[in-house]
């Protein structure tokens, strides 16, 4: 097991990996079919070349360097180049949109961009006059810009060459670059990662290296990480997940990044790999687990009725043989029979066959899902955490996994809840501030020098574990003072199969009423088995049938808030399918597809309205964007339903 | 858009009519394809397009003309004869193995350019296999190029008709023509399909610098994607030229939109 140590900047890790690890792979790329491997050993030659080469074009200590694009081992070598040179790196999503685009390079004054391909490379031109740092464009794929005016613009893999290639003929350049990794300091900034924006206008968080690494060397050795691990590296690259369980933790551990081939490709890559060290959000694995089920309706009848029993048997059984209680014999027994003929196999399936630990975080997991691949052998954990902590708050150790809770603090992490109930924590990753913005960095800090995280949560009693209820700001009350927590319905409605996202009002209201999109996959399967016909998403998610399963869900939610005393007052009363999906696109969601609230209920004013003046239809039309930057409108006429408040008692009724 | 670099003809067309019985298909039509352009042939309904297709690549015989291609003329060319001369076509009813997986249909299209025996291939061994791992090479260049790689292994009767349509273009294009011939590339695809299948086009041509003569109905199309476009109506070119000449031709404003009579 490797760890930070003494090793306080990048650039060291990179080189001591290089001698340790020499011929064991670093970086792993399907291209043209193949996977193609660069060991530590070649990666450290690369990267020096690389450094080399942008220090040849000017790039000094200090000066931005923005990367946009998806998981390419040349994007991530440029960040190791940029680090080499104490330069700072500053990852872009690649979905971004043009004004958003335009608002980080600005934000971070960006002098160097690399760019994936023609794509990425046609949207920083697009926005290059409101760029004034820009001086230099590099991209990783060539294809579609041979035509371009190669002024201000070079392929990465010229770079390298230039840069390799000096270093051959001027001896004087190498001692520069060593010069640059010799005056590396742990108090380097080591990247700024700019926020999803889940509030408004995104933020650069900046990181320090050595705390990067203090904290990455912490969790290496919480899930005892080794350099014979392999993770998949198809998390967006500017999120602070990416950047922290592979690269960060790639580096410290010195394990094996594997990039797949295009964004469509990840199924079939995780298979073909086989990460022991996995990261996906909840509505990852959730829709893993939809396209079994989707496959298993179709599978033969013995097939099916196999898979059935021997899911009963991993619930029965599974959790407790992962986490080491006493279990019957015949149990154990059953439970090997069925890890021979289903778990493995569908693990295999999956791609999960060699994890070792997986996490997930973002969002509440649903109690079912969770247990689904606990139960099936694989060891989920939750953790959470947040950019300014880069990542790790808490985690769950072995061994104490819980659904509802998010775990006790991390390795030196220091947390604590405050008088109003924000979770409040100080980390060895904690941020240095908001670039440029020191407002903002007071504001998220107390007195004292702990991060708000802007969560409200509480530890469980029995556990001593952190649960999260919401954001704290949204916790409200409707108007006889029930509380209401929205995302916690909300999440409660997401946990059906049929509800994609959906979005509840209630604050300062009588009652509380419900926006739902529904899952276009789970319906549109159930659509096709109950013969019901229809054209386009917005037809099926206003047919009448598809409002009467939806009722039902929301029903169930209901009977679930009738047992809770204090929220038996948040049931949903009315609610409605909306006409279209809410898309990142569209500003409704963040680039990390969580739902912007405020944003909504704005867009979405004359159904808000609507659900609370007891019409029963409403209009609406809204301006979508495509990803190339063009508008159209959708119009659409969209039903409300009203629902049955469940009494206490009858919901016990029931129960019983 | 990049113009073609030289003057050279690649394809020349002299006063070539066609006919089935009674119907006359193509009437005295001549026409040239310079090399490294992209010629859009258009016409309404029944205009005789396909027909044009079909001579050039050999699959008819016309009654009366010449037809020189590479600086060879020929009345009579069999279609492999002309898939051996360099020229490649994709057909407007998408005509694929339907069994076979993606990555399949397009080593299909390899199949002229295997130079060991059969007995070798069965093998599959020595350099033989060294000459498949070659083509595999050039196919997977080919799917990267139209981003197919997440279809590679799937049958194609299972991909949608976008996709089908782009495999056929694959396996056109991994016979290294001298000429491609679209029929219909863009027949049935929605607008943003369409968008897609016009940069791939335009980056054939650009990329590959293959010569491209395309079929196609929708007029909008045709006029952003061609260096030079001849219509045809009733078997008979009405009109050529470059894109906003052909716009302006009142023959062809009558043929598409009709005459008032």
């Amino acid at each position: 097991m490797a760890g930070g140590g003494s090793f306080d900047t990048f650039p060291r890790l990179l080189l001591r990996n290089a001698a340790r690890f020499r011929a064991r792979p670093a970086f792993r790329h399907k291209d043209l079919g193949i996977w193609q491997t660069w060991t530590w050993a070649q990666v450290a030659e690369i990267v020096r070349a690389y450094a080399a080469g942008l220090h040849r074009l000017g790039v000094q200590p200090g000066d931005k360097i923005a990367v946009v694009g998806s998981n390419r081992p040349k994007l991530y070598w440029t960040v190791m180049a940029a680090q080499a040179l104490r330069a700072i790196p500053v990852p872009v999503y690649s979905d971004a949109i043009a004004d958003e685009l335009a608002f980080v390079l600005a934000h971070a004054e960006a002098k160097l961009v690399a760019a994936q391909d023609q794509e990425q490379v046609d949207k920083v031109l697009s926005v290059s006059d409101r760029v004034p740092h820009l001086e230099t464009i590099v991209y990783d794929e060539t294809r579609g810009l041979d035509d371009y005016d190669h002024g201000r613009l070079m392929a990465i893999g010229d770079v390298i060459e230039d840069g390799r290639a000096a270093l051959a003929a001027d001896a004087a350049l190498g001692g520069r670059i060593d010069e640059f990794i010799r005056q590396g300091d742990g108090s380097d900034i080591a990247i700024i990662l700019y926020t999803s924006g889940t509030t408004g206008a995104s933020k650069g968080v900046v990181l320090s290296t050595r705390g990067c690494i203090d904290a990455a060397t912490d969790t290496v050795k919480f899930d005892r990480l080794t350099h014979q691990d392999v993770v998949f590296a198809y998390l967006p690259l500017a999120w602070v997940g990416d950047h922290y369980l592979n690269y960060v933790q790639g580096l410290v551990a010195g394990f094996c990044m594997a990039c797949p081939e295009s964004g469509e490709t990840i199924e079939q890559d995780r298979r073909e790999i086989g990460p022991t060290f996995y990261f996906a959000p909840p509505r990852g694995f959730e829709a893993m687990l939809t396209r079994v089920m989707i496959r298993m309706e179709d599978a033969a009848p013995i097939k099916r009725r196999m898979f059935n029993y021997f899911l009963g048997i991993a619930r029965r059984y599974g959790e407790s043989i992962l986490t080491g209680k006493p279990v019957p014999l015949s149990g154990r027994l059953l439970y090997l029979l069925g890890r021979l003929l289903v778990y493995e196999p569908l693990k295999n399936v999956l791609g999960l066959s060699r994890v070792r630990v997986a996490y997930t975080a973002g969002e509440a997991i649903g109690p079912e899902l969770f247990a689904f691949y606990r139960s099936i052998g694989l060891n989920l954990k939750q953790l959470y955490g947040q950019t300014e902590a880069f990542l790790y708050v808490t985690c769950q150790p072995d061994g104490e996994i819980y659904s509802d809770t998010v775990g006790p603090a991390a390795p030196n992490v220091d947390l604590r809840i405050a008088e109003s109930g924000e979770v409040q924590f100080r980390s060895p990753g904690m941020f240095v501030g908001y670039f440029k913005d020191q407002a903002k960095t007071a504001e998220a800090m107390t007195s004292d020098g702990y991060v708000k995280t802007g969560d409200a949560g509480f530890f469980d009693e029995k556990t001593g574990h952190l649960k999260i209820i919401d954001r704290a700001k949204d916790v409200g009350r409707l108007a006889d003072g029930t509380m209401f927590a929205p995302k916690y319905l909300e999440n409660k409605l997401k946990f059906f199969p049929n509800i994609k996202e959906a979005v509840v009002y209630g604050d300062s209201r009588e009652f509380v009423c419900a926006m739902v999109n529904i899952d276009p996959v789970a319906v549109a399967n159930w659509a096709e088995r109950n013969n019901v016909a229809y054209g386009s998403y917005q037809e099926l998610a206003g047919h009448p049938l598809v409002y009467d399963m939806v009722a039902n869900d929301i029903d169930e939610v209901n009977r679930s808030l009738a047992k809770e005393k204090v929220l038996a007052g948040a049931q949903i009363r009315r609610f409605l399918i909306l006409h279209k999906e809410l898309d990142a696109d569209d500003g409704e969601l963040t680039r990390t597809q969580k739902v912007r609230r405020r944003f909504i209920s704005d867009r979405y004013a004359p159904l808000v309205t609507a659900l609370y003046n007891g019409s029963h239809e409403a209009d609406i039309s809204t301006e979508v964007t495509f990803e190339d930057g063009r508008k159209g409108a959708i119009a659409a006429q969209v039903k409300i339903h009203d629902l049955q408040v469940i009494g206490t008692a009858e919901a016990l009724g029931k129960a019983a | 858009m990049r113009a073609p670099d030289t003057n050279e003809i690649l394809l020349q067309i002299d006063g070539v009519a066609l006919s089935f019985g009674g119907v006359r298909a193509l009437r005295d039509v001549s026409f040239n394809i310079r090399k490294g352009e992209i010629r859009a042939i258009i016409g309404p309904n029944g205009a005789g397009k396909t027909s044009m297709l079909n001579v050039i690549n050999g699959f008819y015989h016309p009654d009366h003309g010449a037809i020189t291609f590479k600086g060879r003329t020929r009345t009579k060319m069999q279609p492999f004869e002309a898939a051996r001369g360099g020229i490649a076509r994709t057909f407007q009813n998408v005509a694929l193995f339907k069994g076979m997986s993606a990555l399949d249909n397009i080593m299909a299209g390899r199949t002229l350019k295997v130079r060991r025996g059969l007995l070798w291939q069965i093998l599959r061994y020595g350099p033989a296999l060294a000459e498949e791992v070659e083509h595999r090479h050039r196919v997977e260049e080919i799917i990267d190029f139209l981003e197919i790689e997440a279809i590679r292994k799937v049958p194609v009767a299972r991909l949608p008709y976008g996709l089908q349509k782009r495999v056929e273009l694959g396996r056109a294009l991994a016979m290294e023509p001298d000429l491609l011939l679209l029929d219909e590339p863009m027949a049935g695809m929605n607008l943003e399909e369409k968008e897609d299948m016009s940069r791939f086009i335009i980056d054939v041509n650009n990329h590959y610098g293959t010569t491209i003569a395309l079929i196609e109905h929708d007029m909008a199309v045709v006029m952003d994607l061609s260096h030079r476009v001849a219509v045809l109506d009733h078997g008979v070119k009405i009109a050529d030229g470059t894109p906003d000449e052909v716009k302006k031709n009142q023959a062809v404003l009558d043929a598409y939109l009709g005459v008032a009579h």
